[in-house]
């Protein structure tokens, strides 16, 4: 059996923490916005969510949810939110990164790369639009 | 219905959602969209954005716990997070192109499958001698017992590798972790013990549902007034569950929401069938 390696140990801690501060924060935020969405508006009629109504292509969502946040639109305020929360996953690869890195450990600091270009693309690539 | 009782009945549902799929294994997804979409009418893309971003919360928030205690495994979970992204892309996409009654469907056969895997007799047993590739990718390791470090090794890294990538494919396309294929990759097929399988399969979770979650963002499946109440309602009830499973023997518990999910699965399939989404 191989020895578990000192430095996991550190970078489990981290995670961790790191893991539960970003969904903390997500929640917090998608409160504040759900809180805020609720006052305004629960006297209206509830949106025809049976109907989808896609978004347009081109346009870049991460720059207008923070727009809208600006503007404190409540409902930007809960996608930001959301941001948050998909961010805290992301945020986790790159601190597993630092670690392996910091363990020297070449094969896994590929590995997590390769994850990240995987995010990247998702983010990135231009198919969510 | 005013958006005052829509978001009441929401929260408390999805609370609900997420302390039946805690206390099941199953996760709060595999509730949740059932729930928008035959008892609020709610259109399904609308409920799979909602449930991705309930198993990012979830899962985030319990693998907090576990990675602290040592028994989830950073490395197999990172090399299998390569096959479980590009799988949830991949179903991202394919979603586009898939008729939502084809979806409901398909949703239905993998309710049906996951319910009778949660009652499958899970792996226990450490295997002491891995397959070489196992060794080259240094994924053998230990967990912490009651009775000190149990060391384990594994074998089939291809083929678990190849099963966590149709896992993500189902988890793009569905919404859901899909956690019952990954324990038959895990559990089945690279014979990790149960309890490292399920803390690691939490934990790619978040990465896995991420992948696909940001692509439905961008197109706009994810719908502020449904995503507020359920990710909090099923972030709330995971957490009640968390505290329950310590205190409860939820053998029992399981067999009844097992069989309640069979029927909720054949409601999807033949709703499905009949073009009802």
């Amino acid at each position: 059996m191989k020895k578990r390696d000192l430095n996991d140990e550190g970078i489990e801690k981290l995670i961790g923490i790191q893991l539960r501060a970003g969904v903390v924060a997500a929640s917090l935020i998608v409160l504040t916005g759900g809180v805020m969405y609720f006052l305004r508006m629960k006297h209206l009629p509830m949106p025809q969510y049976g109907h989808f109504e896609g978004r347009d292509e081109g346009l870049n969502v991460f720059k207008e949810v923070w727009a809208g946040v600006m503007r404190g639109d409540a409902g930007s305020v809960i996608d930001l939110g959301l941001v948050v929360l998909m961010a805290t996953p992301v945020l986790r690869i790159l601190f597993s990164l630092v670690g392996f890195v910091v363990e020297k450990d070449r094969l896994y600091v590929m590995i997590t790369f390769v994850v990240l270009l995987i995010l990247s693309f998702s983010i990135f690539g231009g198919i969510g639009g | 219905m005013t958006i005052l009782y829509f978001t009441l009945l929401v929260l408390a549902g999805a609370y609900l959602a997420g302390l039946i799929g805690s206390l099941t294994g199953l996760g709060g997804g595999v509730v949740i969209i059932p729930l928008l979409t035959l008892a609020f009418h709610v259109d399904i893309r609308y409920a799979i954005g909602a449930a991705l971003l309930a198993s990012i919360a979830n899962s985030s928030g319990a693998a907090s716990a576990y990675v602290r205690e040592g028994i989830t495994n950073i490395r197999l979970g990172m090399f299998l997070e390569i096959a479980t992204t590009t799988g949830a892309i991949a179903g991202a996409f394919l979603a586009v192109y898939t008729p939502v009654n084809t979806i409901a469907i398909l949703f239905g056969v993998v309710l049906l499958f996951s319910s009778v895997m949660t009652l499958k007799k899970k792996n226990e047993r450490a295997l002491t001698a891995g397959s070489p590739a196992s060794v080259r990718l240094r994924l053998n390791s230990s967990y912490p017992t009651p009775e000190g470090p149990v060391g384990y090794q594994l074998k089939n890294v291809g083929l678990g590798f190849g099963l966590m990538w149709i896992a993500g494919i189902f988890s793009g396309l569905l919404g859901i972790g899909s956690g019952a294929l990954k324990v038959l990759a895990m559990d089945s097929a690279m014979r990790i013990p149960f309890k490292v399988s399920a803390t690691t399969s939490n934990f790619m979770i978040g990465v896995t549902a991420t992948a696909s979650a940001v692509v439905y963002f961008q197109r706009g499946y994810m719908s502020a007034g449904i995503s507020f109440p359920v990710v909090l309602g099923v972030l709330g009830g995971a957490f009640t569950g968390s505290k329950l499973l310590t205190k409860l023997d939820v053998r029992v518990l399981r067999y009844i929401f097992s069989a309640a999910i069979v029927f909720v699965a054949l409601e999807m399939m033949f709703n499905g069938f009949n073009h009802k989404f």
